[in-house]
């Protein structure tokens, strides 16, 4: 995980373009673009409930005196709710300003994808729910899916859809 | 000066400065207008004002501004002139008001960062028209701009050079006004070169100076010593006069002509340190492009005391140099430390006359022939009040909200359980208690501002739109020096001002209407701030026809707004109707109102601060309109309790009280609404587990805790687990992300490092 972050750190924005975090939720690998990652946290921490929301946001967390909404990935994908364990992460990504932390499986690595393994996700196959998925990327044999974090966020349930409109 | 050197800090300057002078300004009018007369201390008070921004304008090369400022400045030279007579001031007013609102539209669009590009022609033309129309006898040369700037030098080989020393009579006051006025007026006959006192406009002092060894004077003119005499006896208040002629001059001017003769004052950065040491510095650079003949002060290398001087009045130099004016002032301007330079220089634009700020200049007439300041009066000006970025403020008080929330995580540890004796912690811990709490005083208190701007503001709107409705109307101002958290203040101007301009549109009648209903015909809107327990209460109350209670619930039942039947709605719930968007029984839009957009606007505003408002209204006898504000948003003491593993925080300013409750004691309604009887009064009990779904193993009433808490009058009994007990927090939004949620106030952190929720009293109630 530190390696992870020092990696992180290390990357200023020119560096930033074409790396991705992934991560892996339910068996499936995602990746999402390093630029809107701010931190990683590792296991999780107290999380104080808010009523009147929607059962994927599970609550609100204190980030050393900030405090950010976070989001259970599983469910929000419309997955089994797993039970939280060592190695469930917290991803903190920042998105025009807008702190939210991901619970996810675990963390998996930093990596390169460049452009042109990247292709688009398929438009018209009944079934796919492809609305958060915005490019499919091939790092060697493995397929990583590439969130799309904008629409990740929005939902017409929550205040963030209103301004993303 | 080019605009690219101006750096920020000075543009910012330049901005708040203008924005409150301007401010200042209107109010000084507004209240003149309402007395309808202008007293002397007013018009040199706007004097003052007008001169300073025109300085700083013209310092930033924003002409427009300095142009209208310097038109602004005729006018009430005039008025000055015209004392006794009869004058229309309400015409004056529309003139310097509009004046006011294009320096206003020009600096914020600079404060905007876009340039400054208005152009006032329009403005100016009424302003001179408008004197000319006042004394259609006095020669035009009185109101014409001055000529342009570049005659001056060949025209001073021409002419003689005088000096006159003028003592006014001895009884006549403001000796420094009457100087002013002098210098003035013999712009008509004469190219003023130097005056002494020439600090009359800023300092009231010089009056006294006048008064012991009179009025100096240097010009230059063609006219003959007898003309001049005779001009100057014929001014006001002039009891004798001596004019000398002043021969030597001439030459001296025209050597200058080669290399023109400077004076500069140069102020050095706050925080320089050694102020004599780099005005040392600058003596020996100035040698690469000018040759030096004087500094002030001399001592600089061997009394460090000059240093003081220097940091205050600024250091002097004169030299004489061919170079540009842009030349010298970039070259000052790129030595290291220089915040700011005045450059007095020979002759020059004589439109710009006044403003010295160095009592020093007589010693040195030489070389001073003439006088054009640039003047960074900001620089010069001395201020016990420091403006602050308020986003420092804002970092500031998040600070100490961590210090806060940091101390009870030290002093409530739960490793400190182990310990058996921490009576010398605990003492320690009492101490530290006591000056973070004296801490967070502190800052809130900076932070901390009176209502009186936003309320001083009211009365130009009103002034304008009685004007344009045709409605005479008195605003009735008091409380003003209530202290409201900045944040919110910005909440409210909008607000205060939308109701405001109700109350003169629709409440207020117009006059034939007051007076035939046996009112007063000025109608009266009184504006009240007043603290009351935690909270601010605004009320803005007219004396005028009141609201209209058919037509509101006819308009509010085509809207199909009601969804009671007709008559439970009490009256506050009608009026209530009144805060919804796109509401307005006015039938046609008018400039000021009838879209329906006010009231929200007033309803959105003070949502969004956590406030109330509440619509009262007599027919004939006037309406009320009362805006309950909280006093501030950052910290509040609240109670802990716990519901299931969530804790909530309750504001214990609405805390009535609490108390175990017997099973016995609570009956429920045919609704499954849960009630209970605290001393004869009959409260509704909301289950936060329910109303939240908490999971909680405590669903019996006396295993729980009943807490009494009060909004606005109405009580509600919250079943909670359990207490936990008082503490300060400091209160957060609830992430942008989350909409907002009904009762939920804000979110805090615990001593232990969790967040909680803080509920919002007013929104549980109304539950």
């Amino acid at each position: 995980m530190s390696e992870i972050m020092d990696q992180l750190l290390e990357m200023d924005e020119d560096t930033q373009k074409g790396k991705f975090l992934t991560f892996i939720v339910d068996k499936e690998e995602y990746a999402i673009e390093i630029k809107y990652v701010t931190e990683i946290i590792g296991g999780i921490q107290t999380i104080t409930e808010v009523p009147e929301v929607p059962d994927y946001v599970r609550g609100i967390i204190n980030l050393r005196g900030k405090i950010i909404p976070v989001m259970d990935v599983n469910i929000r994908f419309k997955k089994e709710p797993k039970p939280y364990g060592d190695r469930t992460c917290i991803i903190v990504i920042d998105i025009d300003d807008l702190s939210v932390g991901l619970i996810v499986d675990y963390v998996a690595e930093v990596l390169s994808i460049t452009e042109d393994n990247i292709v688009d996700p398929p438009t018209d196959r009944a079934g796919f729910n492809n609305r958060y998925i915005k490019g499919i990327g091939k790092v060697g044999q493995s397929i990583k899916l590439i969130l799309d974090c904008t629409v990740l966020l929005s939902d017409e349930n929550l205040a963030y859809c209103k301004e993303s409109v | 000066m080019d605009r690219d050197i101006g750096n920020d800090p000075v543009m910012d300057m330049f901005v708040f400065e203008t924005f409150q002078l301007v401010d200042q300004l209107e109010q000084l009018v507004l209240q003149s207008e309402k007395a309808n007369t202008f007293d002397t201390a007013e018009i040199n008070e706007i004097f003052r004002i007008m001169h300073t921004i025109k300085g700083s304008a013209a310092m930033m090369l924003f002409n427009n501004i300095s142009a209208i400022a310097h038109a602004m400045e005729d006018l009430f030279f005039n008025l000055r002139e015209t004392e006794l007579l009869e004058m229309n001031y309400s015409k004056l007013c529309d003139l310097v008001l509009g004046g006011i609102d294009f320096i206003k539209v020009e600096t914020a669009k600079i404060k905007a960062g876009q340039d400054a590009d208005g152009i006032p022609d329009q403005l100016l033309d009424n302003i001179h028209e408008y004197l000319t129309s006042l004394k259609p006898g006095e020669e035009s040369a009185n109101l014409e701009e001055s000529p342009p700037a570049t005659i001056q030098l060949d025209i001073c080989v021409e002419e003689n050079c005088y000096k006159a020393v003028i003592f006014f009579e001895d009884d006549c006051e403001m000796e420094n006004m009457r100087a002013f006025n002098v210098i003035h007026k013999i712009e008509d006959i004469a190219t003023l070169i130097q005056y002494f006192p020439d600090d009359i406009t800023e300092n009231d002092d010089s009056s006294l100076v006048i008064r012991e060894s009179g009025f100096e004077v240097e010009f230059a003119t063609h006219r003959r010593k007898e003309e001049i005499e005779n001009f100057f006896l014929g001014l006001a208040f002039v009891k004798s006069i001596e004019i000398f002629e002043l021969a030597g001059d001439q030459e001296e001017k025209v050597n200058y002509t080669e290399g023109n003769g400077y004076k500069t004052v140069i102020f050095f950065e706050d925080d320089c340190g050694m102020e004599n040491m780099r005005a040392f510095n600058i003596i020996h650079k100035i040698e690469d492009i000018a040759r030096l003949t004087r500094y002030f002060p001399d001592d600089i290398t061997e009394n460090d005391d000059s240093s003081l001087v220097i940091r205050e009045t600024g250091f002097e130099v004169d030299y004489i140099t061919s170079r540009s004016r842009e030349e010298i002032e970039k070259f000052f301007l790129g030595l290291a430390f220089v915040k700011s330079i005045e450059i007095l220089e020979v002759a020059e634009e004589r439109e710009e006359k006044v403003k010295g700020s160095s009592a020093v200049v007589e010693s040195n007439n030489s070389e001073i022939a003439g006088k054009d300041t640039v003047v960074n009066s900001i620089a010069a000006k001395k201020q016990s009040i420091i403006s602050v970025q308020l986003n420092k403020l804002d970092k500031l008080l998040d600070l100490v909200g961590e210090l806060v929330i940091s101390e009870a995580m030290v002093t409530k540890n739960p490793d400190l359980s182990i310990i058996q004796d921490l009576e010398n912690f605990s003492k320690a811990a009492r101490q530290h208690h006591k000056v973070i709490n004296e801490l967070q005083d502190i800052v809130m208190s900076i932070r901390m501002v009176p209502l009186a701007g936003t309320f001083q503001k009211m009365n130009r709107i009103v002034r304008d739109m009685c004007k344009k409705l045709n409605k005479q109307v008195e605003l009735v101002i008091a409380g003003e020096e209530t202290e409201v958290d900045k944040n919110i203040i910005e909440h409210l101007s909008d607000p205060i001002m939308h109701l405001i301009r109700n109350a003169i549109d629709h409440g207020i009648e117009p006059v034939e209407e007051r007076i035939a209903s046996g009112k007063p015909a000025v109608g009266k809107i009184h504006l009240e701030a007043k603290n009351e327990g935690g909270d601010v209460w605004i009320t803005i109350r007219d004396d005028g026809g009141g609201l209209n209670r058919e037509k509101i619930l006819q308009r509010a039942l085509e809207h199909g707004l009601v969804n009671k039947m007709e008559t439970e709605l009490s009256d506050q719930e009608i009026y209530g109707f009144i805060l919804l968007p796109g509401f307005s029984t006015k039938q046609e839009v008018t400039e000021f109102s009838g879209r329906g957009v006010g009231m929200d606007v007033v309803a959105q505003n003070l949502e969004e601060i956590g406030g109330l408002v509440n619509v009262d209204s007599k027919p004939d006898i006037g309406t009320t309109i009362s805006l309950k504000i909280p006093l501030t948003l950052a910290i509040i003491d609240g109670m802990g309790i716990s519901v299931g593993k969530s804790i909530y925080i309750v504001p214990i300013t609405s805390i009535r009280e609490s108390f175990k409750a017997k099973e016995n004691e609570v009956f429920m309604d045919p609704d499954g609404m849960e009630m209970i009887m605290v001393r004869g009064e009959c409260l509704p009990i909301l289950r936060l587990h329910k109303i939240y779904k908490i999971e909680t193993p405590v669903r019996e009433i006396h295993n729980g805790i009943i807490m009494i808490v009060e909004n606005d009058n109405r009580s509600v009994c919250l079943f909670a687990d359990e207490l936990i007990g008082e503490q300060q927090v400091v209160v957060k939004a609830l992430p942008r992300y989350l909409k907002k949620v009904k009762g939920i106030g804000g979110c805090t952190l615990l001593g232990d490092g969790r967040s909680s929720l803080i509920l919002d009293i007013a929104g549980v109630v109304n539950y």
